[in-house]
């Protein structure tokens, strides 16, 4: 009965969507400010409907309504009740819905704002909305159902339908399949949430820069009406992406935290698009430059977001040609490219009107070095498409070689991949120079800039980070790659440091002291300081990274009991293994190991197996010791059945790894700072006609 | 973007285009050296048989089912052997098999494929089971066997559509 009412909401969000775009883009003429107010309005209805769908479809997986196909393939009874809830987004159909729920209630909080001084705009941002709204909800009720029941027919086949078919009789599941053990982990509750939330907020900038265009403002009013969506939708996606490191360490038991998996890069893309546009969009505010890179950036933004939505639905797979094995794959495609090319067309139409307000004149100007740093983000975009897209290109190629037989040697249409040492290889370099426009840019000044005036600003941060250099070449670091990368990471604290000290020291000079100075300074300029402290996160990440790709070491090996395996300055000593099963189906193996650092006790670990009866599936669950200077990360592998005399593990040695999550909440607490609404907004007018040169007070 | 720099005098466009374009080829050049680097070839059983001895020590990546009875595991020295059954890697092929779960299902049952034998010394991968689809990284040797240096593993669709006879909804 709840489940039909969710399934009606559904279907009329569904109608609402394609009415609503309809009134909108009629209700755009002045004078027609009712059908306006009609589109408005079913915009707004979607969220208190889509919300009942949802919450009928979680009523369905807490009481185990296994009829419904989807309750039956994601949830059982074992499952504790919060698992069952997040089974919601476990699964394609639920996470779809999901999807189209967070959709609807962000594009319904833009619709409560004041609309009064941008009235031209609102049509536009419900069309953009509630066409993307429809694209998701036409998936979910034609191809993806989740209200969709089983059936047995007359023959005592079953099937899943939404309507019951003549002679079918409901078909009832005793049981169900369960969630994916991967997905059992408490990190199921917040990281896809997350990562969708990033997703779905990057829709709201798109739906204004697309209005802009329709209406004709070539001003950056779009921009600045969309500043904090964007901020904070940077927020959820990078929490997303953190949150999902975090998880694949815990869970997927290789001692790692990113694998250059499609699924990953997919979810990675739109952040490098958001990260760039976040960065060039201060040019336009500035300077006026770089107008349609910035529409261009935000619409490859949106189109990336659906791309990874469509990627990342089965996010547990090691995807290597996860390409199109659903129905609605071919619709993704479809969709992706309609948006795009009908974007790019109506960016072409204002080409003219979107013409740069000045001219760049100098390589060391703030503008420059932020031209710099998008080419650079571009650059590993690239580097990420070209990775997931060369297998079809080098398979595509197959057709050149036969029409031209004399270059089938090349295009021999053989699939070829690349693996993570591809991203490794190919993006280092680039991310380094990403540190190095960390230090730099900050320091030089707008417009003119010239190599003296950046030195003079520099030396003192640079001269201190040669000698941190030294000191690491001191202590005996020699890898080439480290010790560039930890100097860097050196250099561009030193220098947000020193930007926090020159704030501070030039209030402190009007009399304040310093902690007064450096509340003040923050909140003064929330966007400047909140980017340096979302810097400093950065550098804290790029640190815990640097340890674990030059610096982790493992070893493995069979132990008796009593026997010990070496690590680095650790010994872990095998003490015991014990078995038993769990009430919520599941037989447990664990082993009892002790650890010693320089032989002294430190801890007891528990590695240990979960065997899930009702998957058939096993879960391998490390035993860590974490310091904020390493990981010691044991693995239990395999061990003699019932005297448990013998087993077999694996261990991790991880140093710094620990610094890529507290990076993580750094990074979060500068968003943070950065976003938090403002009670009024500085008046940006004023700010521009400052004069030329003065130093920047945004950053 | 570049109408951006076509509105700044000459001398000022040409300096920003040829910095931009040594950028551009900077990021080729990566491109370029890393894919040449780390590109491997991905076979199926069928297409590596075909090469038959030209394969042996060249780096490559291939897909098949795993045959759940022949997976062996020495934990003293974590040397994992087991057999994989040709899979067509076209996705066309795939889903004319019925999707991907039906297609490995098809391959474990059908005693006329090809096969190759997997060695791979590691930890034992917890979704290493009958019917799944491994991936391995490595190399064909000599006797005909593959060390893989690299294994993932995927079940596709043991959680979403192991209903019986799931229709489109």
């Amino acid at each position: 009965m709840i489940v039909n009412l969710g399934f009606g909401a559904l279907l009329i969000a569904f109608i609402l969507c394609i009415y609503g775009a309809a009134a909108a883009a009629y209700g755009a003429r002045d004078g027609r400010d009712p059908w306006l107010a009609s589109a408005r309005s079913a915009m707004l209805l979607t969220f208190p409907l889509l919300t009942l769908a949802a919450l009928s479809i979680i009523y369905a997986l807490v009481t185990f309504d296994f009829q419904l196909d989807y309750v039956a393939s994601v949830t059982s009874r074992s499952m504790p009740t919060y698992l069952r809830v997040t089974a919601l987004w476990g699964g394609q159909a639920g996470s779809l819905l999901f999807w189209a729920w967070l959709m609807s209630a962000f594009a319904s909080a833009v619709m409560l704002r004041d609309w009064r001084r941008d009235r031209e705009f609102l049509p536009w941002v419900i069309l953009v909305s509630l066409v993307t709204l429809g694209f998701f909800l036409a998936l979910i009720i034609f191809f993806e159902n989740p209200f969709a029941r089983l059936w047995q027919g007359v023959t005592g086949t079953v099937f899943a339908g939404v309507w019951q078919p003549a002679g079918a009789i409901p078909y009832i599941p005793i049981d169900g399949n369960g969630l994916n053990p991967l997905l059992r982990h408490p990190g199921m509750i917040i990281h896809p949430p997350m990562l969708y939330l990033g997703f779905v907020s990057f829709v709201i900038p798109f739906a204004f820069a697309i209005a802009a265009l329709i209406t004709g403002r070539s001003d950056d009013r779009w921009i600045r009406l969309t500043r904090r969506w964007t901020l904070w939708a940077w927020l959820f996606l990078s929490l997303g992406l953190i949150l999902g490191s975090r998880w694949a360490y815990d869970v997927i038991g290789w001692g790692g935290y990113w694998g250059w998996d499609p699924v990953e890069i997919a979810a990675f893309m739109p952040w490098l698009t958001g990260t760039a546009c976040l960065h060039s969009v201060m040019i336009q505010e500035k300077r006026g430059l770089f107008k349609h890179w910035n529409m261009l950036l935000i619409i490859l933004t949106y189109d990336l977001v659906i791309f990874g939505t469509f990627l990342t639905r089965s996010g547990v797979l090691s995807s290597v040609h996860a390409f199109a094995q659903s129905a609605i794959g071919p619709l993704f495609f479809v969709f992706i490219a309609a948006t795009l090319l009908l974007s790019l067309y109506l960016l072409n139409r204002r080409w003219e009107s979107l013409k740069a307000e000045g001219e760049m004149t100098s390589w060391l100007s703030r503008e420059a070095l932020f031209l710099v740093n998008n080419l650079l983000f571009i650059g590993i975009l690239v580097v990420c498409f070209w990775g997931v897209v060369f297998p079809l290109i080098t398979e595509a190629s197959g057709a050149i070689g036969e029409w031209f037989p004399s270059l089938r040697g090349i295009f021999s249409g053989q699939r070829i991949t690349v693996g993570p040492l591809f991203y490794e290889r190919a993006t280092g370099p680039l991310w380094a120079g990403l540190l190095l426009l960390m230090g730099i840019a900050p320091l030089s000044a707008w417009r003119a800039s010239t190599a003296r005036t950046l030195g003079r600003a520099i030396w003192k941060p640079f001269a201190i980070s040669l000698l941190v250099l030294a000191g690491m070449l001191i202590g005996g670091l020699r890898s080439f790659g480290a010790l560039l990368g930890l100097w860097l990471c050196a250099f561009v604290l030193l220098v947000t440091a020193y930007e926090f000290w020159r704030g501070m020291r030039a209030r402190a000079a009007r009399g304040e002291n310093y902690f007064a100075a450096l509340a003040n300074l923050m909140a003064r300029n929330r966007r400047r300081y909140g980017g340096y402290i979302i810097h400093i996160g950065v550098i804290l990440i790029a640190i815990g990274i640097i340890g674990v790709e030059f610096f982790q070491t493992e070893t493995q090996g069979q132990l008796a009991i009593g026997e010990s395996l070496e690590i680095a300055d650790y010994r872990m000593e095998y003490e015991s293994l014990s078995e038993w099963n769990t009430n919520d189906n599941r037989l447990v193996d664990r082993a009892v190991v002790s650890v010693y650092k320089d032989g002294v006790f430190l801890r007891e670990l528990y590695p240990r197996r979960d065997y899930y009866y009702e998957s058939q599936q096993a879960m391998t669950i490390p035993g860590v010791r974490s310091t904020i200077e390493e990981d010691f990360y044991v693995l239990l592998v395999e061990w003699e059945e019932i005297s448990a005399s013998r087993a077999t593990f694996k261990i991790y040695h991880s140093p710094l790894i620990n610094w890529i999550w507290i990076g993580g909440l750094v990074f979060v607490v500068g968003n943070l700072i950065a976003a938090w609404p403002q009670a009024e907004a500085y008046d940006a007018r004023l700010r521009r006609t400052a004069p030329a040169g003065a130093r920047a007070e945004a950053g | 973007m570049p109408t951006d720099i076509s509105s700044t005098s000459r001398a000022n466009r040409r300096k920003f285009l040829i910095g931009g374009g040594v950028i551009l080829l900077a990021v080729v050049y990566l491109i370029a050296t890393a894919t040449a680097a780390n590109a491997q070839f991905f076979y199926t059983v069928d297409e590596l048989e075909a090469r038959g001895a030209e394969a042996v020590g060249q780096p490559v990546r291939i897909a098949g089912a795993v045959l759940g009875d022949t997976i062996e595991y020495d934990p003293e020295t974590l040397r994992l052997s087991f057999t994989i059954v040709h899979t067509p890697a076209d996705v066309q092929l795939i889903n004319d098999e019925g999707g991907l779960a039906a297609a490995l299902d098809a391959a474990v049952a059908d005693p006329s494929r090809n096969r190759l034998d997997i060695v791979y010394v590691g930890v034992r991968p917890d979704l290493l089971q009958h019917a799944a689809e491994a991936i391995v990284t490595g190399s064909l040797q000599a006797d005909g066997t593959f060390e893989a240096n690299e294994l993932l593993l995927r079940c596709p669709t043991r959680y979403e559509e192991s209903v019986p006879g799931q229709a489109q909804g």
